[in-house]
């Protein structure tokens, strides 16, 4: 009922969204997110880098946490990583429940979670050159609600 | 050892990944750390501020005392960005 994939690929949000009620008849919600890559500053591109097996296990860590916290009937989160450039998706998350409730507050809990702590790094493009991206205080702060 | 470099560490040593055999001496990640950097300035530039570099162990976070077998699975980055 959950399913995570890191990919170079673009993905089709139609068919994640159809794959998560593939469980119909309880689903009562589903709510989905997809992240675009902003064109923030004049960045002209990004590349994501991961660590293969490592990555996947630290995102599966907190979809179980979801897990636990809300009563959930199907998770996706696709993450893409390589050179993507402003308007491209980059991840989509996907969560069904019976209620809408659930399935608001787990996707923002899982998004807040990929945009602060999962394990990718950022090199950022600019004419002016490529410079990787460095933690930031603030997203921190979207993390730490929920704890 | 198989040893793996992700973002800038990866930049400045110039390469992803490697496999090394580590002297006896070295048994913990902050000693492996040292090691590698006297391999050359490459390494030297990556590890000049350990601080700034975090670390798994067989694909688990791992402090620098964390100690290390001669099979394990090393990775170093920097602190994680998010996506």
């Amino acid at each position: 009922m959950s399913e995570i994939r890191i990919q170079r690929e673009d993905f089709d949000p139609g068919a994640e969204i159809a794959a998560l009620n593939a469980a119909a008849g309880q689903i009562g919600a589903i709510a989905s997110f997809i992240g675009l890559v902003r064109a923030d500053d004049a960045m002209e591109a990004m590349t994501l880098d991961h660590y293969p097996g490592f990555a996947e296990r630290e995102i599966a860590a907190h979809v179980g946490e979801a897990k636990r916290r809300w009563p959930l009937l199907g998770v996706r989160v696709v993450h893409r990583v390589g050179r993507l450039t402003p308007g491209e998706r980059i991840v989509f998350v996907g969560v069904a429940s019976s209620h809408r409730q659930a399935a608001f507050a787990a996707a923002e809990f899982l998004m807040d979670y990929l945009k602060t702590r999962a394990p990718f790094w950022k090199l950022e493009e600019r004419k002016s050159g490529a410079v990787w991206v460095e933690a930031r205080e603030s997203d921190d702060e979207s993390v730490r609600r929920w704890r | 050892m198989k040893l793996l470099y992700f973002a800038w560490v990866r930049q400045r040593i110039g390469r992803s990944e490697e496999e090394i055999a580590v002297p006896a001496a070295v048994t913990t990640v902050g000693g492996l750390i040292e090691h590698l950097r006297g391999r050359g300035p490459g390494y030297e530039a990556a590890f000049r501020d350990p601080a700034l570099v975090r670390c798994a162990v067989n694909q688990e976070h791992a402090r620098f005392d964390a100690t290390l077998g001669p099979n394990d699975e090393v990775a170093f980055f920097p602190p994680v960005t998010g996506g």
